[in-house]
């Protein structure tokens, strides 16, 4: 995979995704205001569930991504992959401050707290800081050609870090006890919550799908725009 | 492999000679970290009730930051003068270089912690068992070292460096800091050696694990 | 200078992209062991891309490039250990003293009698008065001369110069050209970008001229067309000004 074969242009897949995307966003926001039924213990709050688990969800598969395409560039030094990553980390933090943002709201009327030291959502802040910090170093070394190189590296060492990150907030909490602001821990999922839930997940994805490769059609073309300007004023002073 | 050693040893021996003559890192951190007990100090309700308390995450927090302070100046005699390039195109496999540099750091932000110790047991009251703490302490700021040699190789070549080294860092160090806490805690309340070893395990892993995958990316840092 | 023999650098279609600016546009050169090439161009004409690259500071983009017999990027290891490189910095430490600084460099490039080495290429850019002081007390003409004793420590085959003269004065330039033309002994390739076209000229056996990331002419100073150069030369510097 070339710079070269990245799309500079909205193409039919990707339109595809979007018009997936709005139906799906569509039918999961019907799903969960008129048929799924009220949480036993939670009552009618819990259902930004719906949304805030599949957004942690795609922002971790997003520096997946990142971390992968970061791999792949310092291996094959093909701008492609950096495109890729750069995107990815846009996309991951975007979803990042999704389910931040949702898990406080959720947090607040249960707990009456707006935020809990629950290990997957403090694992999410720290990952958020960690991809804005990429996202920082990318703006700020903008000018320098070896930003790319310097971000893959952060990506990598980023996503190693997950784990051991999850695991030591983990062990932390069982010794400071806090509400657990998560399915599963303490409620239930009936089969009407799995179906809305799944179609949620999965309308989220493709708008994911579509908004990664809007970016990268945004991306290829500022990189053409580039490349003309600057053989333009070559040609003049030469 | 004596060759290999021989590199580490020629840069680390560079780096020290440099470090003894300037005393620039330990002056830097050593001052911070006193400034920031101090403020703590003040900051912090200190009575004895929650001084046993609170200690362990001052101290962490002071190490934390006045490290930042010593990686920041661990390229920055190479950039002012451009030795990274003399670095670079040495005949010495690349994470030679990386090692060299790390332990560089590792040793002066050692030599900082030890000195502050005493100064942390006068201000806040605190016992302390010093062999076990010492352990914690020497785990921990590897960890720090490991990954924070390839951060401010990179801060040190970007522009507003100052602000992106500790932006990469302090996130990424998170378990190490907590795993610090946790441990010296226990340490500090005379716990038995079994509750230390969770933390303990973390922290050798975040060690082994990124002091492993520092070294390979390293070179990707130096390359251009 | 015969046409043949074996190479020390050989560059075949070399290009170097930076991010969408291209600094090398399909460079061919050959420099043979032993010469000396002065490499002269306008600022921006991509002299500092061609050296970096040479120096393995820099990786080509495309083409092939070799130096001393070994490929870049490939083989830089083995190209790090027999070529010198001074550029406008010196790779030198401020707080250390210039004996320590040749140590640590003769260290990394695991000189062997390194003493007594140190003490001969000392003497040869005639710093041994200087030896036990900080490189911070030296001047600019004496890092520079100092940064080409560490360049000559372990006796590289190829001594690769980018405008060496920049930043001195005039009494320290001639130092300097006084030291090079004694380092250029036909055993020892010599490859220098430069501005000053004289200078250039009088220390080289090779010259070529770089526009805009292209070998716009190359020559042995024995075939050269003065007039030609001169011509060449004066058209770039008139229209980059």
């Amino acid at each position: 995979m070339t710079q070269d074969s990245l799309p500079g242009r909205t193409t039919l897949l990707s339109r595809v995704f979007l018009a997936l995307a709005f139906i799906g966003i569509l039918v999961s926001l019907a799903l969960i205001f008129l048929w799924v039924p009220d949480e036993r213990q939670q009552g009618a709050v819990y259902r930004i569930f719906f949304f805030h688990v599949p957004a942690g969800l795609l922002s971790f598969a997003a520096f997946a991504v990142v971390f992968v395409a970061s791999i792949a560039y310092l291996w094959k030094n093909n701008r492609a992959w950096d495109m890729v990553a750069h995107s990815a980390a846009e996309l991951g933090v975007v979803f990042a401050t999704l389910s931040l943002t949702t898990g406080s709201i959720w947090a607040r009327p249960i707990w009456g707290v707006w935020w809990t030291w629950d290990p997957r959502l403090t694992t999410m802040l720290i990952l958020w800081l960690i991809y804005v910090g990429y996202l920082m170093l990318r703006a700020y070394g903008a000018d320098d050609t070896r930003v790319s190189r310097f971000a893959s590296v952060v990506g990598i060492i980023g996503f190693v870090d997950v784990p051991i990150v999850f695991f030591s907030i983990h062990w932390w909490r069982t010794q400071h006890p806090q509400p657990v602001l998560a399915p599963g821990g303490n409620f239930g999922l009936t089969p009407e919550m799995t179906v809305t839930f799944l179609i949620a997940l999965a309308a989220l994805a493709f708008l994911s799908a579509h908004l990664l490769l809007e970016r990268l059609a945004l991306r290829r073309m500022s990189a053409d725009v580039k490349e003309i300007r600057q053989a333009l004023s070559a040609e003049e002073g030469a | 492999m004596k060759d290999y050693f021989a590199g580490i040893m020629a840069v680390l021996w560079k780096d020290v000679l440099s470090e003894l003559r300037t005393k620039d890192i330990l002056l830097s951190v050593f001052v911070f970290a006193l400034l920031s007990l101090v403020i703590f100090s003040f900051a912090l309700r200190t009575d004895r009730a929650t001084v046993a308390i609170i200690a362990p995450g001052v101290l962490w927090a002071a190490f934390s930051f006045s490290g930042v302070l010593a990686l920041n100046r661990a390229f920055a005699t190479e950039r002012e003068k451009g030795s990274l390039e003399g670095l670079v195109i040495t005949p010495v496999p690349r994470d030679v270089i990386y090692f060299g540099k790390m332990l560089g750091v590792l040793l002066f932000m050692l030599a900082a912690e030890i000195m502050l110790l005493p100064v942390f047991v006068v201000l806040f009251n605190v016992a302390l068992d010093v062999p076990r703490l010492l352990l914690i302490i020497f785990l921990a700021t590897l960890g720090f070292a490991s990954v924070g040699t390839v951060f401010s190789a990179i801060a040190v070549n970007t522009r507003s460096r100052e602000i992106m080294l500790p932006v990469l860092f302090l996130p990424v160090v998170v378990p190490v800091i907590i795993s610090a806490v946790e441990a010296s805690a226990r340490v500090m309340t005379g716990d038995p050696w079994d509750s230390l070893t969770v933390w303990l395990q973390v922290l050798v892993a975040f060690d082994v694990i990124f002091v492993v995958v520092s070294s390979l990316v390293f070179e990707y840092v130096l390359e251009e | 200078m015969a046409d043949s023999g074996p190479s020390a650098v050989e560059a075949r279609r070399l290009s170097k992209d930076f991010d969408g600016h291209r600094a090398l546009r399909g460079v061919d050169l050959r420099v043979l062991e032993g010469e000396s090439l002065a490499i002269f161009g306008p600022n921006g004409s991509g002299k500092t891309t061609l050296i970096k690259i040479l120096a393995t500071l820099v990786r080509p983009t495309s083409g092939s490039v070799s130096v001393a017999g070994f490929s870049l990027p490939q083989d830089a290891l083995d190209v790090r250990r027999r070529i010198g490189v001074v550029t406008h910095q010196n790779y030198l430490y401020d707080e250390l003293t210039c004996y320590e600084n040749l140590t640590f460099y003769g260290r990394m490039y695991r000189v062997q009698g390194l003493p007594d080495r140190i003490r001969a290429v000392i003497a040869q850019v005639g710093l041994e008065a200087r030896l036990n002081d900080r490189v911070r007390t030296l001047s600019n003409g004496m890092q520079r001369r100092l940064a080409i004793a560490r360049a000559v420590l372990h006796n590289p085959s190829v001594l690769l110069l980018d405008e060496p003269e920049v930043g001195l004065d005039e009494q320290a330039v001639n130092l300097l050209e006084d030291l090079l033309s004694r380092l250029n002994d036909g055993r020892r390739t010599v490859i220098m970008t430069t501005h000053n076209l004289e200078r250039g000229l009088r220390m080289s056996d090779r010259v070529a001229v770089l526009v805009n990331g292209r070998i716009a002419y190359q020559e042995t100073r024995a075939a050269l067309d003065m007039a030609r150069l001169r011509g060449i030369y004066a058209q770039l510097a008139g229209a980059r000004v």
